[in-house]
């Protein structure tokens, strides 16, 4: 990795919502990876304040569960982005983004590392053994991306041999309600 | 989705999960197309107490951080409280109980000011008839970005109480059974005191604009979403706004007491909870008044009205004028809630003031024990009203039952009342309209009801509105994307991204 270049990872989501705990999981891991000029956050959601935190870095990876998106992982560049509120009090990454250009005048290069869950809708601990699985290709993707300093999703790496499915057994909580 | 009996139709407004950020509104007709009666439906809790259950009781405090992502603090100090008496702590230590304290001041003024800045003020500074493209929290960054700003560094700043305090932003281990395991130290006082005066001034900004927001517009606000209620908190034993402790005070419309200096380890031979077939979420109501009438709003509003003063000047200033609206007696106008809330970030900057320069903070006795309970309640006043947690504990050390009414639960008749309000002022015809969307939102927002406890994975979206004939059939449906936009989502044939031709 280029030492010179400030790199933030975000892994955020409710480890008391078992997969949600994904973020929070890669967060922990990319810790043990000690890549210097590497700062780790985890959080249960992302706040106003991580665009702050954001905007002092070059490169900036949200790390999040994802419902639907493709086994094991997804990972591609993210924009500033819009804002909805409702009445949740989370951002989504690309508003971090545009709150770090519009608020302190940063634009930090940005990806999205989405990583597949299944069990999200029971309070828990511990992944479910299809997210486990697939969190360990995220992990293995970003410490090649770390150590590799090779910045693009063409180096995503190609679907698992074996389906993700047919390597775990399911969680009495994976029938997810939709 | 849909229901057809009785010459009524429903129009249902709801979520694609039940995740983080998603509400359903249920709107049902009656024939002439006039509301007849809307349901609000919002995450509960659902399955935390049992969860909890065989868990080591000194495990807790820990554990419920888990139900929040924006006020775990709460859950925390609520859970410790309790397990302070299951350890026989009847009375724990000064600098205990002041380090407990500041950090649930930081965490009201981190909560509050982040509701502020990401919920009210687009709605403020832009008038909730704004386009919601620019009515976020993006747009004030645009249009006020010094505003912006302040409200993204009093958010840290209060997070940085609860880092000293609990001894991390999230997961914080600093309230256990009987006490607290870290005091603060000079440099973490000194630390916190650099920036205070400043978040002081930025506090006081903060409630001017609220109060002048509300006068200039009270005309309009009073009737938004707006109804007369009971009004329920803690209050200290001399009547006092207190946040952290103090028994229960229940006041009616118009100010007169239902009860007051209940000790709360009593809450079940005063407050019922409701269940309701069509939602997750039970309905909490006072005994001695019964499910129709004796349900109450909790959280900032209520506090004001409740309590008998504030024991920091300049908010407690600030709460005369706010009763000045309604002649000293209760504000029943929902969209005070705001203003209360400012009015609350203000006393708490002025008590981390105050604390910061207690040398209590800086003692060294923090735990203290005695004998053992096997049952115990343990209650504050969260940053969105009151919070209830309720625990037995076998002779294992396991918790063996949990009961949790959280700030969002006790309010929820009140924010179904201000949903019916408003659904009967905006919605006209058979169509939703994305004005009747927003109005909606506003007046829940008003509330501040925290929907973290579930997740809040990639791939939702915040708001779907359907609207169904009395045939059963899909007549029109919208969705609030997650960037904002609005998703016209009525071709079967597949979704339709774009703008809303309302």
């Amino acid at each position: 990795m280029n030492p010179q270049r400030r790199i933030l990872v975000i892994g955020y989501g409710n480890p008391g919502r078992h997969d949600d705990g994904l973020g929070p999981a890669l967060a922990a891991a990319a810790e043990k990876l000690a890549v210097p000029g590497l700062t780790v956050e985890s959080d249960y959601q992302l706040c106003v304040e991580h665009a702050e935190m954001a905007a002092r870095h070059d490169v900036v990876i949200f790390a999040d569960a994802s419902l639907t998106g493709p086994e094991p992982f997804f990972f591609e560049p993210l924009q500033p982005a819009g804002a909805s509120t409702f009445s949740s009090h989370a951002l989504g990454p690309g508003e971090v983004l545009a709150l770090a250009a519009g608020l302190f005048g940063a634009s930090p290069t940005a990806y999205l590392l989405g990583i597949r869950g299944y069990c999200f809708d029971q309070f828990g601990q511990g992944l479910s053994p299809r997210a486990r699985f697939n969190l360990a290709f995220a992990v293995d993707f970003l410490e090649n991306l770390l150590k590799n300093d090779s910045w693009s999703p063409r180096n995503l790496p190609l679907r698992p041999a074996a389906s993700t499915a047919s390597v775990c057994e399911e969680l009495p909580c994976s029938k997810v309600s939709p | 989705m849909v229901a057809a009996k009785n010459g009524c139709k429903k129009i249902v407004i709801e979520p694609v999960t039940r995740i983080e950020g998603h509400g359903k509104v249920t709107i049902l007709l009656d024939e002439n197309n006039r509301v007849r009666q809307s349901r609000l439906h919002i995450v509960e809790f659902r399955g935390f107490e049992r969860f909890v259950q065989g868990r080591p009781f000194w495990e807790v405090p820990v554990l419920v951080q888990r139900l929040c992502g924006i006020c775990p603090v709460s859950h925390h100090l609520a859970a410790a409280k309790a397990m302070d008496l299951i350890v026989g702590a009847e009375r724990i230590t000064p600098t205990a109980k002041k380090v407990r304290r500041l950090m649930h001041y930081g965490q009201f003024f981190q909560s509050h000011a982040l509701h502020f800045f990401h919920l009210c003020s687009p709605d403020l500074l832009f008038g909730f008839d704004a386009d919601p493209a620019i009515r976020n929290v993006i747009g004030v960054a645009a249009k006020y970005p010094d505003l912006a700003r302040q409200a993204v560094l009093m958010r840290k700043y209060g997070q940085e109480v609860i880092r000293i305090t609990a001894g991390k932003k999230i997961h914080g281990t600093g309230a256990i059974p009987g006490g607290v395991n870290k005091n603060v130290s000079i440099a973490e006082r000194d630390f916190l005191l650099k920036d205070l005066e400043t978040m002081l001034n930025w506090a006081r900004s903060a409630v001017k604009i609220a109060r002048d927001y509300t006068v200039e517009h009270l005309d309009r606000l009073a009737g938004f979403g707006s109804f007369e209620s009971n009004h329920l908190s803690l209050v200290r034993h001399d009547g006092a706004l207190d946040i952290y402790h103090g028994n229960l005070r229940a006041i009616d419309a118009a100010g007169n007491r239902i009860f007051d200096q209940v000790d709360y380890q009593k809450y079940v031979d005063y407050i019922a909870e409701e269940v309701r077939p069509w939602s997750y979420m039970k309905f909490p109501f006072i005994k001695a008044l019964g499910p129709e009438r004796g349900w109450y709003r909790v959280g900032p509003l209520a506090r004001i009205n409740t309590c008998d003063f504030i024991d920091t000047p300049e908010a407690d200033a600030a709460r005369k004028e706010l009763l000045s609206l309604s002649s000293g007696k209760p504000c029943n106008v929902t969209m005070a809630y705001h203003w209360a809330r400012m009015i609350e970030l203000l006393h708490a900057a002025e008590k981390i003031k105050e604390l910061l320069h207690d040398p209590d903070l800086q003692g060294t006795d923090l735990v203290v024990t005695g004998t053992r309970r096997s049952e115990a309640v343990g209650m504050v006043e969260a940053p969105r009203g009151t919070l209830f947690h309720h625990y037995r504990v076998n002779d294992d050390d396991q918790v063996v039952m949990a009961n949790l009414i959280v700030s969002t639960t006790n309010n929820n008749e009140p924010m179904n009342r201000a949903v019916q309000r408003v659904c009967e002022d905006y919605l006209s015809g058979r169509e939703i309209t994305e004005g009747l969307l927003n109005h909606v939102e506003v007046a829940i927002r008003a509330y501040d009801p925290c929907l973290s406890c579930a997740t809040h994975a990639l791939g939702q979206m915040p708001l779907v509105v359907e609207l169904v004939n009395v045939d059963g059939q899909l007549i029109h449906r919208l969705a609030r994307g997650s960037d904002g936009t609005i998703l016209a989502l009525g071709d079967p044939g597949g979704d339709n991204r774009g703008s809303s031709d309302e």
